[in-house]
């Protein structure tokens, strides 16, 4: 995914990703930050990345891979604190996940060309078909849900463009203007 | 319909699974409803995403949703204390053969137990009671949506509109974090512990059942009818379907007291009830407590 492609989509618009994805939650975002503060060496997958917030079942598949069973969004405003530092350290290209994100989030994605992409909450089993064939994981002592997965998708989504690359968050609109009855 | 009789172990794990695989039939209609009603074109995709993965999950027999949560068990009538072994074991099986996501942690190292096990796991609420059967019902729960549970110690003088604003203010607040449209557990009196307790209960009463309280029904359709016109819609994205529906219970508090809870069940709510008895099983997911 290029700043180009990125600095292309509209808001409110169903995108679908063909192409690399890694996941990662709170303990692959401490991990990364940390360890490239200190000069050690990271996954080169982070670079440009299309970052899945997510936690994955995943299934051994008895010849030394790995399968995904359900693999739906985690809420991503509890990565709110760490991913401005990771979208300008990596160039992050693309956040998915569920629930929006913090200005502070939207600003460092409009300096550096990042989107933040909604996937439907949930929707575990058909966004696992989406992501296809896992590459295998980086740092699994994390656990199966914090490691970070590596996938090739097949038509991943649908996702929304739900923060473009000027920072405009459709969930700032929804909020601004929701009505509060009593 | 009644199943031969099974050890313990084997209904946690034949609860798990059809907890995890199927949505209980009131929440699929109302999600459906809601797929009915929409008219915004990104909540109309949302609720879409939703019910054609409920199917595919149920046909693959797999979890619907990748947070299969942490079980909460509330066990009623006869039981003694194997109880509990029986449950832990199911649990651990259950983890690695539908599979479900090992989820439970320290939560201070947050190393991961691998089991779904760990201190004061599997959380159980014991009810005894006087019936002749073992009744096991599981509600695995979310992160998303449990981590946005509320409780207030209100005054006594806030009164139902106080309760009301409240309720409306934790699930707007929320936003699209615990997965909307959702299903509202609200607990009102009782002690601290109690009330949030009740809030988690109310989400095992079925949408398709009135409240028998009165006044407690009629709380539920104005925060209902309240909650839908908000704006919110499914996933924080907008549109008019922001919750499935509204339970509560209350019990007797302190003349002091006010508490109110809320416990948000994610769209997906699951649930999953046996009747051991002593000459079979049988299951249900439209467990009232």
């Amino acid at each position: 995914m290029s700043e180009s492609d990125v600095r292309s989509l509209k808001l409110g618009e169903t995108v679908y990703i063909f192409g690399p994805v890694i996941t990662g939650r709170d303990e692959m975002h401490i991990r990364a930050l940390e360890y490239a503060r200190e000069g050690k060496e990271v996954p080169p997958d982070l670079e440009g990345a299309a970052l899945f917030h997510c936690g994955p079942i995943m299934r051994d598949n008895g010849n030394g891979g790995w399968s995904v069973v359900a693999a739906g969004p985690t809420t991503s405003a509890r990565m709110n604190k760490l991913e401005p530092e990771m979208i300008r350290r990596f160039c992050i290209r693309a956040v998915i996940g569920k629930g929006g994100m913090s200005k502070e989030t939207a600003q460092a994605m409009k300096e550096t060309g990042c989107v933040y992409l909604a996937a439907t909450g949930g929707a575990a089993v058909s966004l696992a078909e989406g992501l296809g064939i896992c590459k295998g994981a980086e740092w699994e002592d994390l656990g199966m849900p914090e490691a970070m997965w590596r996938f090739e998708t097949d038509r991943f989504g649908p996702l929304i463009v739900a923060i473009d690359s000027q920072g405009n968050s459709l969930y700032e609109k929804v909020s601004s203007s929701l009505v509060r009855v009593f | 319909m009644k199943r031969l009789p099974e050890p313990p172990e084997d209904v946690v794990v034949n609860l798990l699974r059809l907890a995890n695989t199927r949505i209980p039939d009131d929440i699929g209609w109302a999600l459906e409803a809601a797929a009915g009603w929409e008219t915004g074109e990104i909540a109309r995709i949302q609720l879409g995403a939703v019910l054609e993965n409920i199917k595919k999950a149920e046909h693959l027999g797999v979890p619907m949703c990748q947070d299969t949560g942490i079980p909460v068990f509330y066990v009623r009538g006869k039981f003694d204390s194997s109880i509990v072994s029986a449950i832990a074991a199911g649990v651990e099986k259950a983890t690695r053969i539908i599979p479900l996501r090992p989820n439970t942690v320290d939560p201070i190292t947050r190393e991961n137990y691998g089991s779904n096990l760990g201190p004061g796991m599997p959380v159980i609420h014991f009810v005894p009671g006087d019936v002749p059967y073992t009744e096991i019902t599981v509600l695995p729960k979310g992160a998303g949506s449990e981590n946005m549970t509320r409780l207030a110690m209100l005054n006594p003088a806030d009164g139902v509109e106080g309760i009301k604003k409240f309720v409306q203010g934790a699930v707007l607040d929320a936003g699209g974090r615990p997965c909307p449209p959702s299903v509202v557990g609200v607990g009102i009196g009782g002690t601290s512990d109690r009330c949030a307790a009740m809030a988690k209960e109310a989400l095992l009463i079925p949408l398709d059942c009135d409240n028998p309280d009165p006044v407690l029904g009629k709380m539920e359709e104005e925060l209902f009818s309240a909650l839908n016109s908000s704006g919110l819609g499914p996933m924080g994205l907008g549109g008019s379907s922001t919750v499935l529906g509204v339970r509560i219970k209350k019990e007797a508090c302190h003349t002091a007291s006010l508490p109110v809870a809320v416990n948000i069940g994610c769209w997906a709510t699951r649930r999953a009830s046996a009747r051991i008895w002593d000459d079979g099983v049988e299951y249900s997911q439209g467990a009232v407590f």
